[in-house]
C-alpha cells in the first residue's frame, strides 16, 4: 500500500470520534475515586471516632500529603500520555508530597519525646496498612493503565509508575480515614511503602500493556 | 518554516476534528512529507524502511488525534509520534538508534517524495478479518469512496465505516504490539 492510498483510507475515516484525552483523564479518575470509594466502603470503612479526630492536626495531615500526592500525579500523567507534551514543571511537582511529609516526619520528631519515636513508627495498622491501600489502589491502577493505552505515552513505563503514584494518592486518600495510626512516622514508613508497591505494580503494567 | 508550518497544520488540524475532510487530507499530506524528511535524516544506516515509519507514524497520528490538544502546537506533538515510531521500528528489528530530544526542536523537516517497495502495512492488511480487510482495500488502494465501497459489497455506507474503522484501528494496534 503507497502512503498515498493510506491517507484515503485515513481520510475516509474522519469523521471517527473520540473523547479528548483531558477530558478523558477527568473521567477516568472519577470513575476510579467510585471504584476506590466502593472498595474502602465495603471492606475497612472510616474510623468511628472520624469526627474527634478530624479536629487534629495529625489526622488533617495525612489528606494533605495523600491528595498532594494525587494532584502532582494527576497533572503529570496527562501530560505524560500526550506526546510532545512538556512535563518539566508538572515533574518538578512530583517532590511536593514526599517534601510535606519529610517536614511533618521533622515536626513530629521535635514534638514528640526519643522514647516514643519508636512506637509511634511501628503504630498498630501497618499489615493493614499495606494491606488496604494497594487492595484499594488496584481497581483505580487498572483504570489509569487502560487510559495510557488510550492516550499516546511515549515512556510507558515512566507513566505506568506515575498511574501507580496517582492511584496509591487515591488510595491513601481513603484509607487515612480508616488508620487510627496519625503519626507522620507512620505515615512517611508505611504509607511510602504501600504506594511505591503500587507505582511499581504500575511501571511492570506500562511496560507490558502500554503499547500503541 | 517551522513557523509557517506549525500555524497552517494546527489550523488544518483544529478543522479536520471538526469535520473537514478535506482539511484533514491536507493535514495528512503536509505530515507525511514532514515525517518523511525526520525520517530519512534519522535512519542513516539501512534496517528500516523509511517509508514504513512514515505509515505507522500517520496511523497512529490517526488513532491518537484525540490526544492532541487544540490550543497546543501541533508540530511537537507530531514529531513525538514520529520519534516514537521511529524508535518502535528500530526495536522490532532488534536494532538500537540513539535520538536526542532536543535535537527535535530544532528539526527543519524539507517534504519529501515516496519511494515504493514492499510494505509493512500490506502484510498488517493481511492479517485483518476478510470483511474489513476488502473494505480497507477498497477505500484505499482501490480509491473508491465510501458510497462506491458501499455499493460494490452490497452494505450500508454506516457497515462500511465501522469496518474501516476498525480495520484501520486494528492495523495501528498490530504495529504497536511488535
Amino acid at each position: 500500500m503507497r502512503t498515498e492510498d493510506l491517507i484515503k483510507a485515513l481520510d475516509a475515516d474522519a469523521g471517527s470520534k473520540a473523547m479528548p484525552l483531558r477530558s478523558a483523564w477527568w473521567l477516568a479518575t472519577a470513575a476510579a475515586a467510585v471504584v476506590a470509594a466502593a472498595v474502602f466502603w465495603l471492606t475497612i470503612g472510616p474510623r468511628l471516632d472520624i469526627m474527634i479526630a478530624m479536629h487534629t492536626m495529625r489526622f488533617l495531615s495525612k489528606f494533605v500529603f495523600t491528595i498532594v500526592l494525587a494532584a502532582t500525579a494527576f497533572a503529570l500523567i496527562r501530560g505524560l500520555s500526550t506526546p510532545g507534551a512538556s512535563t518539566g514543571r508538572a515533574a518538578a511537582w512530583m517532590v511536593a508530597a514526599p517534601l510535606l511529609v519529610l517536614v511533618a516526619v521533622v515536626l513530629e520528631l521535635f514534638a514528640v519525646p526519643e522514647a516514643d519515636w519508636g512506637t509511634r513508627l511501628v503504630g498498630t495498622n501497618m499489615m493493614v496498612c499495606m494491606t488496604f491501600i494497594p487492595l484499594i489502589g488496584i481497581g483505580p491502577l487498572a483504570i489509569f493503565l487502560w487510559m495510557l493505552r488510550y492516550g499516546a505515552p511515549t515512556r510507558p513505563v515512566l507513566a505506568g509508575a506515575v498511574a501507580g503514584l496517582l492511584a496509591g494518592g487515591l488510595a491513601a486518600t481513603f484509607y487515612a480515614a480508616h488508620c487510627f495510626d496519625d503519626s507522620p512516622l507512620f505515615v512517611a514508613t508505611w504509607y511510602s511503602i504501600a504506594i511505591t508497591a503500587l507505582a511499581a505494580l504500575g511501571a511492570l503494567g506500562g511496560r507490558l500493556f502500554v503499547r500503541w | 518554516m517551522t513557523g509557517k508550518d506549525e500555524a497552517e497544520l494546527s489550523r488544518l488540524l483544529r478543522a479536520a476534528i471538526g469535520g473537514d475532510e478535506r482539511a484533514y487530507a491536507d493535514f495528512l499530506h503536509r505530515t507525511a512529507a514532514l515525517v518523511r524528511g525526520f525520517v530519512r535524516r534519522k535512519i542513516v544506516k539501512g534496517g528500516v524502511d523509511p517509508e514504513d515509519v512514515v505509515q505507522e507514524t500517520l496511523l497512529a497520528i490517526h488513532v491518537k488525534r484525540h490526544t492532541w490538544r487544540q490550543d497546543a502546537p501541533v508540530l511537537p506533538w507530531v514529531y513525538a509520534i514520529a520519534r516514537f515510531k521511529l524508535i518502535d521500528a528500530f526495536r522490532r528489528r532488534g536494532r538500537r538508534i540513539e535520538i536526542e530530544i532536543d535535537e527535535i526542536a530544532e528539526t527543519f523537516a524539507e517534504p519529501e517524495g515516496e519511494t515504493v517497495s514492499e510494505r509493512d502495512i500490506n502484510r498488517a492488511l493481511d492479517g485483518l478479518p476478510p470483511a474489513q480487510r476488502s473494505v480497507v482495500s477498497s477505500v484505499s488502494v482501490e480509491g473508491r469512496s465510501i458510497g462506491e465501497t458501499a455499493a460494490k459489497f452490497g452494505i450500508s455506507e454506516t457497515a462500511v465505516r465501522v469496518s474501516l474503522h476498525r480495520g484501520l484501528a486494528a492495523i495501528a494496534k498490530r504495529f504497536g504490539a511488535g
